[in-house]
């Protein structure tokens, strides 16, 4: 019987390893937790409306909710409103879908819920969208002219080149990535352009899911009542059953 | 008309009005037939809770989803968005969505618990073989109920597991393309198939359950509760004809079952609240992806509950189907040479076997996969006239069984996350081995069952006092 | 273990647990029926709408839609104002007092407005909910009397209302026209559905 176990157990850890050595996916850095701070979701807010609405929507959030990263809706009037008028409005993009079509071979998705659709084995959603915006790097064989690490052959260009600046991408002679080389500066440096795509992701990752503050502060006193819940319940048992013999 | 019971005058108003009602309505005799006089076995364990969790668990489905009805809209078009607009807008709509999609998977895990302990106490023995039946029509029931649950988000998983499962009937000779259009209603899975597993998810399969447990229920109080000994309470009974290790359910078991709801609930509210997505297992990550009939994603598996059915459907390759021909032609060569059965009895298992070897060798291995998968589940209806052991509960039986079971638990495991992960050369071998011990498990259980020193069996339940 | 004791304890459990039971079962319920309120899209397909009154020219009445409802602007002449008193013996509630369909304070005057000329009104008949007609020409008309200085008539069951929106006596109809909230963002922007007390 030990024998059997053992076999099983070899068996799947043997699973697992085939499973680790057969993918060449490029390993995600972990997103740092913006959750929480209001001025980088803010800012974040401030990105991903400047350069990311003008081709993808974010058909189910709602103007207005983002109160509940600490913004007025005069502040959103005055500030974040491009494409609409009404605050109660949803996120649409600019871009007309069927121009998108014919200019990037496909229409951008919607990003309302992105963070949430791409979490996989190697880290949340965060950690892919974190990793993503960070890896384009120039390429003349694409018909934008942009590859990335994370997304290979995406039809993405690199919108925030102006805040990274130009940069080429050196693989070793595996086809495996080595290190970058900066061609031309961008305005913001490494580490700020780090903190930005941070601060960008973690709006994204808020946006999949606007009630999850909400959630997990409610849970807490939802954990507690029951676990008080749980306490007379088991003296209400104890009362009945120490009649049992 | 039976004999109206008549009441003093000087009694009080709700005794009255009890008193109405009973002379129409047999609500006193049911609340002393199923529960304060109906005596359930005194020594229950923690295995005992999850019947009532489960009934626990159909009512949160129920209410939520009555709830979910009220916004979601059953349409390709607007399904996704509704879903969405259901977590954003709609006031507490996110707390609905998260208690209903975490319960369908916690009414899995109470279920499979439920089955579990009827497996290893031997409650689905005489006189409960029908009570053991109806669960496994709750089961099958629920199974359809969650499949056509899942299509509804309208995601790439929904889509596409809707797809694949139903493409699985296409693989029955000569109707199957025929009947997976009808199950369909349409070339591909659309929105007329949508339309169509609302209406079974929402009301349909609902009241099919219903139905089922109200059965089961009443099954179980004709006959009266099994116990972890296996021994049969109503053997002995006192001078009023209670059964000596017997207790009312109520209050004993109402009580018992709120502290069990209350461990339930905290468990489920710390996925709910906390995690609940629960790894991707609970909300698959694909599914926050609107489904797109052009586009196939790179791994497709069914929900956590169904991969060891979802396994074995996989394990069934061309290569497979050898090493099941020589079984079926094993199990004939035993049931002629070692079963008492009569010559024409004999005759008909040869032919038997001939006829299926032969339909095995000339049909698809993939249509054999789909009918090992429904075999896995069906196989369990036919458990109360498989186990032939002297004693019913596992605290009895030889040591060695218990290590069966211990194996078929680990087994059922292994089947299962072997389901979740891509197909693989190990997986495949692993899988098949794994679906050859289940099979071998229930199909050779009458012999394996007899074997072993049983030890003996209390005239009396072992019980602790709390 | 003495009878009273057990069931003491009995006792004491079975009301802590009901009464958390209790607290429990309403914390759940909450949530349950405030889904029942009006969702974030019922709210912003509700909200206030804008509207140019710059291009409305006396004696004009425009329509906008606000939360599913008809509502009138119009501006009225100089004339129109002064006819308002002449109909103020005929009228069912003069000083707009009823509490059906409450008059916003700034609108409890003869003109019931905040600019006297500019009038603001839902209109639906406040008898069965059709949409009155225009009826600005005065003198005698079909179903209208001889003096009409000019108003409203609901052609589904005769209720005539004055350029005020208030409802003629002995008309189907009990109430006068209802005044919506609204605001002047400037001296040509009103915004219908929000005030100032909002």
């Amino acid at each position: 019987m030990k024998k059997i176990l053992l076999s099983l157990l070899l068996s799947l850890g043997l699973t697992g390893l085939a499973q680790a050595a057969g993918g060449n996916e490029f390993p995600w850095d972990k997103a740092p937790n913006r959750q929480g701070d209001m001025a980088a979701l803010q800012n974040g807010a401030k990105l991903f409306v400047n350069y990311c609405l003008n081709c993808h929507s974010a058909a189910y959030m709602r103007y207005n909710r983002l109160q509940d990263i600490g913004l007025t809706e005069q502040q959103i009037k005055d500030n974040l409103l491009f494409t609409t008028e009404k605050v109660g409005d949803t996120m649409k993009a600019n871009i007309d879908p069927r121009q998108a079509k014919d200019w990037f071979g496909g229409n951008p998705p919607d990003l309302t819920v992105i963070a949430r659709s791409r979490a996989g084995h190697q880290g949340s959603g965060a950690d892919y969208l974190y990793t993503y915006m960070r890896t384009f790097y120039r390429d003349e064989t694409k018909a934008t002219g942009w590859n990335n690490l994370a997304f290979p052959n995406v039809g993405m260009p690199h919108v925030m080149w102006e805040l990274q600046g130009n940069r080429r991408a050196i693989f070793d002679d595996h086809g495996q990535f080595k290190s970058w080389e900066q061609i031309t500066p961008g305005q913001l440096t490494a580490t700020e352009y780090d903190a930005a795509m941070a601060d960008l992701v973690g709006y994204l990752q808020w946006m999949g899911e606007p009630a999850q503050g909400t959630r997990k502060t409610l849970g807490i006193f939802v954990i507690l009542f029951l676990l008080g819940f749980m306490f007379i319940a088991y003296r209400l048992n104890q009362a009945y059953w120490k009649d049992i013999k | 008309m039976a004999e109206f019971k008549e009441i003093s005058p000087n009694a009080s108003t709700g005794e009255k009005v009890l008193n109405w009602v009973d002379n129409r309505f047999p609500l006193s005799k049911m609340y002393k037939e199923h529960l304060s006089e109906y005596y359930a076995p005194k020594n229950f364990n923690f295995f005992y809770f999850f019947g009532s969790l489960a009934l626990l668990v159909l009512v949160i489905q129920i209410v939520t989803g009555i709830f979910l009805v009220m916004h979601y809209k059953p349409d390709a078009n607007l399904a996704f968005a509704s879903v969405e607009y259901i977590m954003r807008d709609v006031p507490w709509g996110w707390l609905v969505r998260y208690m209903h999609s975490t319960g369908a998977s916690a009414f899995f895990v109470v279920v499979y618990l439920h089955m579990f302990r009827g497996l290893i106490y031997g409650s689905y023995r005489k006189p409960r073989e029908l009570v053991w039946i109806f669960g496994c029509a709750i089961f099958l029931a629920l199974m359809a109920e969650a499949f056509m649950g899942y299509l509804l988000p309208w995601g790439q998983m929904s889509y596409w597991g809707a797809q694949v499962i139903v493409n699985l009937f296409s693989a029955i000779p000569f109707i199957g393309p025929d009947l997976a259009l009808l199950i369909r209603g349409d070339y591909v899975v659309s929105d007329a198939t949508l339309n169509r597993f609302f209406s079974f998810h929402v009301i349909a399969v609902p009241l099919v359950l219903l139905g089922l447990v109200v059965a089961h229920i009443i099954a179980l109080h004709e006959v009266g509760s099994n116990n972890p000994d296996g021994i049969e309470i109503k053997a002995n009974k006192d001078a009023q004809g209670r059964p000596l290790d017997g207790i009312p359910f109520h209050p004993y078991y109402t009580v018992h079952d709120i502290l069990g709801v209350s461990g339930f609930l905290l468990v489920f509210s710390a996925i709910v609240f906390f995690a609940p997505e629960f790894g991707g297992y609970f909300l698959e990550y694909n599914n926050f992806i609107p489904a797109d009939p052009l586009k196939t994603p790179p791994h497709i598996a069914p929900v956590w509950y169904f991969t060891p059915f979802y396994s074995m459907l996989r394990a069934i390759t061309s290569e497979m189907m050898y090493a099941l021909v020589l079984c079926v032609l094993a199990g004939a060569y035993l049931g002629v040479t070692r079963a008492q059965l009569s010559s024409l009895m004999k005759k008909a298992v040869v032919g038997a076997a001939v006829v299926g070897v032969l339909l095995m060798l000339s049909i698809d291995a993939k249509f054999w996969g789909v009918v090992v998968m429904g075999g896995a589940v069906i196989i369990l209806f036919f458990l109360p006239w498989l186990d032939h052991c002297e004693v019913k509960s596992i605290r009895y039986r030889p040591d060695w069984h218990k290590y069966l079971y211990a194996i078929f638990v680990v087994n059922f495991i292994i089947l299962a996350y072997l389901g979740v992960q891509p197909p693989s050369p190990i997986g495949e071998r692993v899988s098949q081995v794994g679906t050859l011990f289940y099979f071998g498990f229930f199909l050779l259980m009458p012999w394996w069952s007899r074997m072993g020193e049983t030890k003996p069996v209390p005239s009396r339940v072992t019980f602790q006092p709390h | 273990m003495s009878e009273t004791s057990v069931d003491a304890s009995k006792r004491t459990w079975l009301i802590a647990s009901t009464c958390a039971g209790a607290v429990g079962g309403v914390a759940v319920a909450v949530p349950f029926v405030s889904t029942f309120q009006p969702s974030e899209k019922a709210k912003a397909a509700g909200a206030a709408v804008e509207v140019d009154i710059s291009a409305l020219k006396p004696g004009e009445k425009i329509t906008v839609e606000w939360r599913g409802k008809p509502v009138w602007i119009v501006r009225r002449t100089p004339e129109q104002l002064e006819s308002l008193k002449k109909t103020e013996g005929q009228l069912a509630d003069p000083n707009s007092d009823r509490k059906a369909y409450p008059t916003p304070d700034y609108a409890k005057n003869p003109h019931r407005s905040i600019k006297p000329e500019i009038l603001v009104a839902v209109g639906i008949c406040s008898h069965l909910g059709c949409s009155p007609s225009d009826k600005f020409q005065t003198g005698a008309q079909p179903s209208l009397p001889d003096d009409w200085q000019g108003g409203f008539l609901c052609p589904c069951h005769g209720s005539t209302f004055d350029l005020a929106g208030r409802v003629f006596k002995n008309k189907p109809a009990p109430d006068n026209l209802e005044v919506p909230p609204h605001m002047y963002l400037s001296d040509t922007k009103l915004l219908i559905g929000e005030d100032k007390k909002a």
